[in-house]
């Protein structure tokens, strides 16, 4: 690794004795601390902080954070995940006390607010999913996923039929969490094969179906940045086997207000509303992914939803809910922010979102198309693949494009996925960015394509640029040094 | 690059070149070329007791973690400790360098279920 300038933890910045802030004099009778605590529960030495200023702190943390890249620094084009401007409007509603201040055990009459908010948003993703009803429970994209797939196993249980439909159909383009939310749910994961176009391929698909089939967990569009236009299809013949249709909602900002999930025949929809409703991921977060069923599912939904009963907004289980599948909305503070995001769009704003986010990614694609390989040539939805496949054969890998990205200023886009594309670099450009921010995107990547066929070594040690040059992520993720142990 | 004639196959991908009672097991030209530059190589502990089908090493690339599965049942009695610092030799020597474990083999017999170079060029047209 070779780093710059070495940063100090806060712990290394201690000093004995130094503080933050001073108590004023005890103008109270002392009570000795043995008098108010079980002594089994009373500390016996110092803990361990850091002993420094607020000045200090202030520097350190503000420090840390000019090291990072973030959507508010620079362009982060990171394929499937959608990383839009978070708008500043959404924070200022999320900081108002009534929504910032409660407590989960609060009696429902003294958060009506807050359950309306809920409420309301539930229906407004029912209509965008053009679905039946919706949980907000899922704390997140494969988590719905999860929940999602738990319906599914109670639809069919109630059928008698959960033993026979072990089998959930996965296209080979998939993103990988589905069929590794399907493993969860103890369902046997089969992948369905693409077509020339990118598609599913519907002739094998018909193939594979069958009273073992439980169901087919799909993006559309898919991780090609592709429409299936033969989705009415798939879904005939999945539920014609008596299965059910997942939908990934990660690519949902393709298709908002345009097409709706429950049209194209698909039974459970999940929204990652740190992607398409604009709340921060990536380093911010937390995430949030309701899923929004179908008529036949919704008796089976993870409880509490909120309910209206005489004007009064309350908690409710469904009928043969599967229970809860999590135990508070500790991220209610990002359901607020999806809902200023859907009220300050409104539906036409929403539509133009859809709209944007397909145009830039078809601009990028068609500047970029002689510089790259593009292994599937048709209009593209909000993303598309590019294969290096080309700067491979110079010396020059995805992975080192990637890394050269950083010195001018850009996240790398998502790397060496979709699996079914060789060193696959997958651009979603959203629709947050200006033209002057598209075209220094698409400057940087004709300049390293230059590089990679007459410098490949240039592109091979980036990035130069960065606060650490390349570190060893791989040994990092299977040997993380998490904390900090002190000397003495 | 060309399988070697005298190395076992599994479906997995895995070769196997016997010595004796010990056999060294690496991944495949195949293997490498379809996972992509291999980024770690999590191997096992000296004198592991393996059963013939369990995971026994770990190889992560760009793309995917892999489990590689143990051919044979046998003692783990070599580690390829190279790996550790530089685990691009599975790309670069897939068939030498790259070697991952030997095993001595507890029964001989498994060696039958293998495939020779021949039917392993055969089942490549396959796949």
């Amino acid at each position: 690794m070779q780093t710059k300038k070495p940063v100090p933890l806060i712990f290394e910045l201690s000093s004995p004795g130094r503080r933050g802030y001073r108590y004023p004099e005890l103008d109270v009778p002392e009570t000795p601390m043995e008098e108010l605590l079980p002594k089994e529960h009373l500390r016996r030495e110092v803990p361990k902080l850091p002993e420094v200023s607020e000045i200090e702190v202030v520097r350190h943390y503000t420090g840390l954070s000019r090291l990072n890249h973030g959507v508010d620094v620079g362009f982060y084009p990171l394929g499937s995940c959608t990383m839009k401007y978070n708008p500043k409007v959404n924070e200022d509603i999320a900081r108002l006390p009534g929504f910032s201040l409660l407590h989960p055990y609060q009696p429902e009459e003294t958060v009506q607010g807050a359950l309306k908010l809920m409420y309301k948003l539930q229906s407004y993703l029912t209509e965008i999913a053009g679905l039946s009803a919706t949980t907000l429970q899922p704390a997140a994209g494969a988590h719905g996923e999860l929940t999602g797939l738990m319906l599914m196993r109670a639809y069919h249980r109630e059928r008698g039929e959960d033993t026979q439909r072990k089998e959930m159909l996965v296209p080979d383009s998939a993103h990988g969490t589905n069929p590794a939310s399907a493993m969860m749910v103890n369902y046997k994961v089969r992948e369905v094969p693409s077509d020339a176009r990118g598609g599913v391929d519907v002739e094998a698909l018909r193939g594979m179906v069958g009273p073992q089939t439980a169901g087919i967990m799909l993006t559309n569009p898919n991780t090609l940045g592709l429409f299936d236009e033969n989705i009415c299809e798939v879904a005939k013949i999945i539920h014609d086997a008596g299965g059910l249709l997942y939908y990934d909602g990660a690519n949902a900002n393709a298709i908002m207000g345009y097409v709706r999930p429950g049209d194209m025949g698909f039974d459970i929809v999940h929204f990652n509303l740190h992607k398409t409703f604009s709340t921060p991921h990536g380093g911010g977060g937390p995430g949030s992914g309701p899923i929004a069923v179908s008529q036949r599912l919704q008796d089976y939904l993870p409880g509490p939803l909120v309910s209206k009963r005489d004007g009064e907004y309350v908690w409710e289980y469904p009928t043969k809910s599967i229970g809860r599948v999590r135990s508070f909305f500790g991220n209610f503070g990002v359901l607020v922010r999806a809902y200023a995001y859907i009220r300050s769009h409104g539906p036409q704003g929403l539509m133009d979102v859809s709209d944007t986010a397909v145009l830039h990614a078809n601009y990028l694609m068609r500047k970029l198309q002689d510089d790259f390989d593009l292994p599937y040539d048709r209009h593209c939805m909000h993303e598309f693949v590019l294969s290096g496949k080309r700067q491979k054969n110079q010396g020059v890998r995805t992975l080192d494009i990637a890394k050269r990205l950083l010195d001018y200023g850009v996240h790398s886009p998502t790397v060496y996925f979709p699996l079914i594309v060789e060193e696959a670099l997958m651009v979603e450009p959203t629709e947050t960015e200006t033209l002057a921010t598209l075209d220094a995107f698409v400057e940087a990547m004709k300049q390293i394509a230059i590089e990679a066929a007459e410098e490949p070594e240039t592109v091979r040690q980036a990035p130069y640029n960065t606060p650490v040059r390349r570190l060893d992520d791989a040994l990092a993720a299977r040997k993380p040094v998490l904390r900090w142990t002190p000397r003495s | 690059m060309a399988n070697p004639r005298d190395y076992f196959y599994t479906k997995d991908h895995e070769w196997i070149h016997v010595k004796g009672k010990v056999c060294r097991i690496g991944i495949t030209d195949y293997a490498q070329n379809e996972l992509g530059d291999v980024v770690f190589v999590e191997l096992p502990e000296q004198d592991t007791i393996v059963e013939e089908g369990e995971g026994f090493a770990v190889v992560e690339s760009v793309k995917a973690v892999s489990d590689v599965y143990a051919p044979l049942s046998g003692k783990v009695v070599g580690i390829n400790e190279a790996l550790e610092d530089s685990p691009e030799l599975v790309n670069e020597s897939p068939f030498d360098e790259g070697w991952i474990v030997e095993l001595e083999i507890t029964d001989e017999s498994q060696l039958k279920d293998l495939m020779t170079a021949d039917e392993y060029d055969a089942f490549l047209e396959e796949v």
